[in-house]
């Protein structure tokens, strides 16, 4: 399996790429795998998204569809796009800790 | 080696029915949520799925289609095909597909390209003021295949 060091720890990743352990995750992995993705700083508005993610998450055991993510983060497509260049869901699943999203849409 | 990825695709739409529509819709929004270029080239009968007054409006095909495992005869029955349509929807909104014209703005809005046909468009007589506003322009083949370069070409 891989892992990825922060910060001393080694984290084991799945094999996608993402935290293999969802309760790996806080605050400051997120922000460093974000600038591993390309993002230097997470804004308030990343924020929103990867909370959100985690929440369904933790209800629903998948993460929500973009559209969802759009209608109920109070974030819209063009800002998510904004936001996550080069693929939205997956960098913020990514980012949030989370498995990639296994739907379509 | 590994295999180059995808960095590029342009999605023709040829159809008009509710099942001819949503594939080519899923895939380029698939590609943007991928961080792939998209652009969507509606034409033919494909252009109901632009058209403001029939976007709203596509039915799912109930005749000559033999996977609907359904007799030609009852498929052309009245009011068939609506409710084939009105039981899909009722599948697609469960699995947080949206409908057409929601779909098209979700496209635009993450950087998807619209684009109308010009020869369809010279042929049913349409103009620009038919379609909805996420259709960036009304072009050529020729203009097509130029915007298409570096593209995958995709015909549904």
């Amino acid at each position: 399996m891989e892992t990825l060091i922060l910060g001393g720890k080694s984290l084991a990743l799945d094999k996608d790429g993402n935290l293999a352990n969802r309760n790996d995750w806080n605050e400051e992995i997120a922000s460093e795998i974000a600038a591993i993705e390309g993002i230097a700083e997470l804004t308030p508005h990343h924020w929103a998204v990867i909370k959100f993610m985690r929440s369904v998450f933790e209800k629903e055991n998948d993460s929500p569809s973009i559209r969802r993510l759009t209608k109920e983060s109070g974030v819209d497509t063009k800002t998510l796009y904004a936001l996550f260049p080069k693929g939205p869901a997956k960098k913020a699943a990514r980012i949030a800790g989370l498995p990639k999203p296994k739907g379509c849409i | 080696m590994s295999a180059q990825p995808i960095e590029k695709v342009s999605i023709i739409i040829s159809r008009g029915s509710l099942e001819g529509v949503y594939p080519g819709l899923i895939m380029a929004n698939g590609a943007r949520m991928e961080g792939i270029e998209a652009s969507l080239f509606f034409t033919f009968f494909g252009l109901d799925a632009i058209i403001k007054r029939r976007m709203k409006g596509l039915k799912v095909a109930t005749v000559g289609n033999p996977a609907m495992h359904m007799p030609t005869l009852l498929g052309a029955l009245p009011g068939m095909s609506s409710f084939a349509t009105s039981m899909m929807k009722k599948e697609m909104e469960k699995l947080d597909i949206p409908p057409v014209d929601e779909f098209l703005t979700m496209i635009h809005d993450a950087g998807g390209e619209i684009y109308a046909c010009r020869a369809t468009v010279d042929m049913f007589h349409l103009t620009k003021d038919d379609f909805c506003a996420e259709v960036d322009d009304v072009i050529s083949v020729g203009q097509f295949y130029e915007k298409a370069a570096g593209a995958q070409i995709i015909f549904t």
